[in-house]
């Protein structure tokens, strides 16, 4: 009886907590939506308005009105499409050193430490590079760019994944008839499918969030929506209405990602915990 | 014909020599045992001959045909693995028909076939089934299911039951056996279960440490084994292993005065060992009391009991015959009464000889 009711209230405690680490986190996210609602009055306000008289829709009305609003589209297509070609190579290489041991037992530790190197080191160089080629400001340039630079980190989670796959069920697929492309698509897809999301998401919000890559190799074109935010910062004065609608039009894609692929990514974050 | 041809076949892993050369030829249709301890290369041999592992000297045939270059997928073989190797994302039905599907077979056969084995295996209430919802005798059935669901040329099974409760692998010990006879296909039985292989097998391969030590009928390898170590590897409880000295016309066991006569018809055989050590094999069974066995065959001891281990309807009971301790296997009613000491005859024409020094039998 009594430690039942101890149980009780630490579990309310528990709660409690729970729900004020919750608005903690929260709170700025729902500043954020605030703002992009409000009225230039109501952003300068003080105190501070903590709901707007009305969810008025001007500040997106001119994102998309003066096609800003197409760098969110932007992002998606160099965060997308990178994310493909990183995760299919990636794993097809972190197969590779899986399960034929290619390049030795080192080179997998060789390949990650390539994840290590911070992007301002490389991003003028490759910005001179790009020039020659003619790919700066393209779809193809930022999408090669984000490609190799997340090809480390998949290679890597995929690989331990793989190696967590018990071998004699490709064994038993090999012997049953099948061919190494077989396998892979048939076995090892299905056996590390919670990896292979969770991978991907990492992979695609680290292109999403990427700011240094896109301000140096893009100009009008193909610029990101992190890009384009900051040309709302200007020297006399920042429109904080254009920067908040624009940086929801950039939260909501990971929101609706995470939400819908909460399953998979808790699961696959799991997984590598245990491997380590 | 020989259905498989294995010759002097070598296999490294890294440095480690694990297969050291190993010869075999096993005819179509027959039940082999490959058995062995734990790390004498029983399942890298058996991956040899499935493909899986790339061999580094000599050949494997079947039918005729070398397949040291083809692939698994192309060797035409079956296995079932040690760990069931079924796919959790699968259906019962889905992992028994994965086979059929790799060979683009008709969907109507796949259900036809997959009815067939399953009901073989009385796991047709199954097929809807995920492999999570089975107990481990059910997914073993699973596992040899989606063997034995194609036509195979052979059949490997790697230590199939090792993760079974005895009970259940009584059960399914017979149940393969039922299968070879039905299928009437060429099946390699990998164990380190002696008495799996004693009671599966036409023909026992024991390997050890690499190599072939012997290999022949069960009752071939139990009564003329060719080695210490076969004698002693197959049997439980295991063969006695005595040290003694031949003279004359008898075994004299050191360290005691106990002594065991050489029958006639053996006397030649271990002129040669006259005046040498030597070590006898007495298997636990070949014991038994003094009164019941008087015969000329027969040769009389009187040992302490230290130890009698009743199972129900055998006793088994430990004593000392020089150094070496020793079990005999008698009846129940062989031990009435609480005596410590107690009149045992050796069967002599049973007894096996063994050349201490290069522990080959005589
Ligand atoms: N993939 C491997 N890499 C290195 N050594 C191995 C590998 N597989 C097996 N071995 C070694 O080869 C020997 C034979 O192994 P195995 O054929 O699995 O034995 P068994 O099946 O008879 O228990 C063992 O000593 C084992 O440690
Ligand atoms: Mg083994």
């Amino acid at each position: 009886m009594k430690t039942s009711h101890r149980k009780k209230i630490k579990l309310a405690l528990r709660y409690i907590a729970v729900v004020a680490l919750t608005i903690l986190f929260l709170f700025p996210i729902y500043w954020l939506f605030m703002i992009s609602f409000k009225t230039a009055n109501e952003i300068y306000a003080y105190p501070p308005v903590w709901w707007p008289e009305t969810l008025q829709l001007s500040n997106y009305r001119v994102l998309f009105e003066d096609g800003d609003a197409a760098t969110v589209g932007n992002s998606l297509i160099v965060a997308g499409v990178s994310t493909i070609f990183a995760m299919i190579l990636g794993t097809i290489c972190a197969y590779s050193l899986a399960r034929f041991k290619t390049g030795g037992e080192h080179l997998a530790n060789w390949i990650i430490s390539q994840r290590m190197i911070p992007p301002i080191a490389i991003v003028f160089p490759v910005f001179l590079l790009y020039v020659w080629f003619g790919m700066v400001d393209t779809y193809f340039g930022l999408i090669l760019l984000y490609t190799a630079f997340n090809l480390p980190y998949v290679i890597w989670m995929m690989r331990g994944y793989i190696m967590d796959i018990p071998i004699s069920l490709e064994q038993a697929a090999l012997v049953d008839g099948y061919t190494r492309w077989q396998v892979v698509w048939k076995v090892v897809f299905p056996m590390c499918r919670a990896g292979l999301f969770a991978t991907a998401i990492f992979t695609f919000v680290f292109a999403w969030n990427d700011f240094i890559f896109a301000l140096v190799l893009t100009r009008t074109d193909v610029a990101t929506y992190t890009v384009q935010v900051t040309h709302y910062f200007g020297g006399q004065s920042n429109f904080w209405g254009k920067i908040s609608a624009m940086s929801v039009l950039g939260t909501l894609p990971i929101f609706f990602i995470v939400a819908f692929m909460q399953k998979y990514l808790v699961r696959g974050i799991s997984l590598g915990a245990v491997k380590g | 014909m020989a259905d498989l041809k294995i010759n002097s076949l070598h296999k490294y892993y890294g440095s480690m020599h694990a297969v050291k050369g190993v010869d075999l030829e096993i005819p179509k249709g027959e039940f082999t045992v490959l058995v062995g301890q734990s790390g004498c290369g029983k399942s890298t041999l058996l991956r040899t001959i499935a493909g899986l592992e790339e061999i580094d000297e000599g050949s494997i045939e079947i039918d005729g045909e070398v397949v040291n270059d083809v692939a698994p997928k192309d060797r035409d073989i079956a296995m079932v693995f040690q760990n069931y190797a079924l796919y959790p994302y699968m259906t019962v039905f889905d992992n028994i028909a994965f086979g059929l599907r790799a060979r683009k077979t008709p969907k109507v056969e796949i259900e036809e076939k997959v009815a067939e084995a399953s009901r073989m295996l009385s796991i047709d209430h199954l097929l809807e089934r995920y492999p999570r919802q089975l107990s481990g005798g059910q997914l073993q059935r699973v596992a040899i299911g989606r063997a034995i669901v194609r036509q195979a040329r052979i059949y490997l099974f790697d230590e199939p039951l090792s993760n079974l409760d005895a009970q259940l692998r009584d059960e399914m010990r017979g149940e393969i056996k039922r299968l070879h006879r039905e299928l009437g296909k060429t099946m390699i039985y990998v164990t380190h279960d002696q008495i799996e292989a004693m009671t599966m097998a036409d023909r026992i391969v024991l390997l050890r440490d690499g190599k072939i030590e012997q290999q022949g009928s069960p009752l071939d390898l139990y009564e003329r084994p060719a080695t210490k170590y076969v004698a002693g590897f197959l049997g439980s409880p295991s063969m006695n292993f005595i040290d003694g000295m031949v003279t004359e016309n008898k075994v004299t066991i050191n360290n005691s005065n106990h002594s065991l006569d050489i029958p006639e018809q053996i006397k030649n055989k271990l002129t040669s060992h006259a005046n040498k050590a030597i070590i006898v094999g007495i298997r636990p069974e070949h014991f038994s009391r003094a009164d019941i066995a008087n015969h000329q065959q027969y040769s009389k001891l009187s040992v302490n009991i230290e130890l009698v281990q009743p199972t129900g309807s055998r006793s088994y009971v430990t004593f000392r015959l020089g150094q070496n301790p020793a079990v005999a296997e008698l009846r129940p009613q062989d031990l009435l009464g609480h005596n410590t000491t107690i009149e045992l005859s050796v069967d002599m024409s049973r007894v096996i000889y063994i050349d201490p020094i290069t522990e080959m039998t005589i």
